[in-house]
C-alpha cells in the first residue's frame, strides 16, 4: 500500500511541477502581451489584445473536467495516449496557460505607472521595460502568481485522476471512493494539503525574502 | 539652445475641448535656471509632457539646437530621450534595485561598459550627497535622499537639460532647500539647463534666474527673477505674488 501511495505521490508531484513550469512558458509570454498591447500598455495593439483576451476568458469559462475530456484527442496525438501522468501534464497545462496569463497580467500590472512613464523618458525600449522594469518590479507578485498556479494544479490534478489521469487524486477515487478504503482516501487527504501548505510556505519566504520593499534598516 | 515654437495641445473630452497649451512660444538659452510657474490647470504638466517627449503637441513644436523634437522616430527618438534629464515629483525609482542600480539604470539601457559605469554612478552619488547608501534599496531612504537619486540618475546620461517636474512639491521645507541647493550646485558645476515646473513661488525665487508665469495655457508673463518679483505685469503674477508671504 505504502508504494502505491509513494508512486501516487511522485505522480502528483511530476504532473504539478511540469504542468507549473509548461504553463509559465505558455502564460507568462501571454500575460506580458496582455499588458503592453494595452490601450495605455508601452506596445498598443488593441484588436491584439482584445481578441487574445477573449480567448483567455474563453477557456478560463470551460469547467475543467469538460476541457479535459474535450481534450482527449489532442492529448492522444501529444502524447500517445488519453489517460495516465503525461496525458494530465498536457491537458492541465492548456487549462492553466489563461489562469497564468492571467495572473502574470495582474502582477506586472501592480507596476506603477510613473515609473514605467519614467523609463520611457529615459530611453528604454519597449523589450527593456518589459525585462528590466515590468519583470524585476514584479518579482514577489510572480512568485507568488507560481504558488497560486501550483496549489490550484494540485487540485486539478486530483481532478484529473477522476478519469484516469495517475497521481493521488487518482488513487483517492479508485481505492477510496470504489473500494471503500477510507484510510487510502484519509491519507491521501492528509498527503494533499501537505503538499499544499508546504507550496505555500516556500514560496511565500521566497517572495517576502525577495521584496525589497520591506526592508526595514 | 531651446526652442518652444508656438506649442498647443489640447484634449477632447466627449463634447468638451480643453486647450491645455494654447500657442505658447519661448526660446531657452544654454545654460539657463529657468521657472515654469503656475496654478493647477495652468497647462504645466501637459508641457512638461511635451518637454519631456511623452506627448505630441497638436501645433507648433519644440526645437532642440536644429532638431525637430516631434519628427522623432524609432531609433532617434530613444536616442533623445536619452539626452534629456528628467525628474519626477513622486522619484519613480525602482523599487526593488539599490541605489547603485537606480542610478545606473539609464547607462545600463546602452551598451556602456560596466566599468565606466560605476565610475559615473559613484561620482554621481558623491555629487549629490548619498555616500555609503549605494547598496541601500529605495524603501530604505527619505523622501530627500529617494530625490538625490532622482537626480543622479537624471544625471546619468550627461544631459543637455534637466527637466524638473515639482521636484520638491512633496517635501518638507528644510528638505526642499536642500534639494533646490543641490540642484544650483549641479547647475553651476555642469552648466547643464535646468528647467523647474513647479507651483511654489519660494522655488522660483530661490533657484531660478528667468521665470515663466503660466496661465490658462499661455506664458502670460516672462522675464528675470528680480525683474518680475519688483514689477510683475499680470494678473496672474500679482495675485501669486500677493500670496508670497503666505507661501515663504
Amino acid at each position: 500500500m505504502s508504494d502505491l501511495l509513494i508512486k501516487g505521490l511522485l505522480d502528483t508531484l511530476t504532473i504539478v511541477f511540469m504542468s507549473t513550469l509548461f504553463s509559465f512558458i505558455g502564460g507568462f509570454p501571454l500575460g506580458v502581451l496582455l499588458v503592453i498591447w494595452k490601450k495605455e500598455g508601452i506596445a498598443p495593439w488593441v484588436i491584439g489584445e482584445k481578441i487574445l483576451g477573449s480567448l483567455v476568458n474563453v477557456i478560463r469559462s470551460i469547467p475543467f473536467i469538460i476541457l479535459m475530456i474535450a481534450l482527449f484527442p489532442i492529448t492522444r496525438l501529444i502524447v500517445g495516449r488519453g489517460y495516465g501522468v503525461n496525458a494530465s501534464i498536457v491537458a492541465l497545462v492548456i487549462g492553466a496557460i489563461p489562469f497564468v496569463a492571467r495572473l502574470v497580467e495582474s502582477a506586472l500590472e501592480e507596476v506603477d505607472d510613473g515609473l514605467i512613464k519614467a523609463a520611457i523618458t529615459m530611453g528604454a525600449t519597449p523589450w527593456q521595460i518589459v525585462t528590466k522594469v515590468y519583470l524585476i518590479e514584479s518579482i514577489p507578485s510572480l512568485i507568488r502568481s507560481v504558488s497560486l498556479t501550483m496549489i490550484t494544479l494540485v487540485g486539478y490534478a486530483a481532478m484529473a485522476g477522476a478519469v484516469g489521469g495517475g497521481g493521488l487524486g487518482d488513487i483517492a477515487i479508485r481505492y477510496g471512493l470504489h473500494r471503500y478504503q477510507t484510510d487510502i482516501m484519509l491519507i491521501t487527504i492528509v498527503m494533499m494539503v501537505i503538499l499544499v501548505q508546504l507550496i505555500q510556505n516556500i514560496f511565500h519566504f521566497l517572495a517576502v525574502s525577495l521584496d525589497r520593499r520591506r526592508i526595514t534598516n | 539652445m531651446i526652442k518652444i515654437d508656438q506649442l498647443t495641445k489640447s484634449f477632447v473630452f466627449k463634447d468638451d475641448r480643453l486647450v491645455a497649451i494654447n500657442n505658447v512660444s519661448a526660446t531657452i538659452q544654454d545654460g539657463e535656471f529657468l521657472g515654469i510657474i503656475g496654478s493647477s490647470g495652468a497647462g504645466k504638466s501637459t508641457l512638461l509632457r511635451c518637454l519631456s517627449l511623452i506627448e505630441k503637441p497638436d501645433q507648433g513644436t519644440i526645437w532642440l539646437d536644429d532638431v525637430d523634437l516631434f519628427k522623432l522616430k524609432g531609433k532617434d527618438l530613444i536616442r533623445m530621450r536619452r539626452q534629456l534629464g528628467i525628474v519626477f515629483q513622486g522619484y519613480h525609482l525602482l523599487e526593488q534595485r539599490t541605489v547603485f542600480d537606480n542610478i545606473a539604470f539609464p547607462l545600463r539601457l546602452t551598451h556602456m561598459k560596466e566599468e565606466e559605469i560605476t565610475q559615473r554612478v559613484d561620482s554621481l552619488i558623491q555629487l549629490v550627497g548619498l555616500s555609503g547608501k549605494s547598496s541601500s534599496y529605495p524603501s530604505q531612504l527619505s523622501g530627500g535622499q529617494k530625490q538625490r537619486v532622482a537626480i543622479a540618475r537624471a544625471l546619468t546620461s550627461e544631459p543637455t537639460l534637466l527637466l524638473c517636474d515639482e521636484p520638491t512639491s512633496a517635501l518638507d521645507v528644510v528638505t526642499t532647500k536642500a534639494i533646490l541647493d543641490l540642484l544650483k550646485e549641479i547647475h553651476r558645476k555642469t552648466n547643464v539647463t535646468v528647467i523647474i515646473i513647479t507651483h511654489e513661488l519660494s522655488v522660483v525665487k530661490s533657484a531660478c534666474d528667468r521665470m515663466i508665469v503660466m496661465n490658462e495655457g499661455q506664458f502670460v508673463e516672462d522675464g528675470k527673477v528680480i525683474d518680475i518679483f519688483a514689477s510683475p505685469s499680470h494678473p496672474m503674477t500679482k495675485l501669486l505674488l500677493s500670496y508670497q508671504e503666505g507661501v515663504l
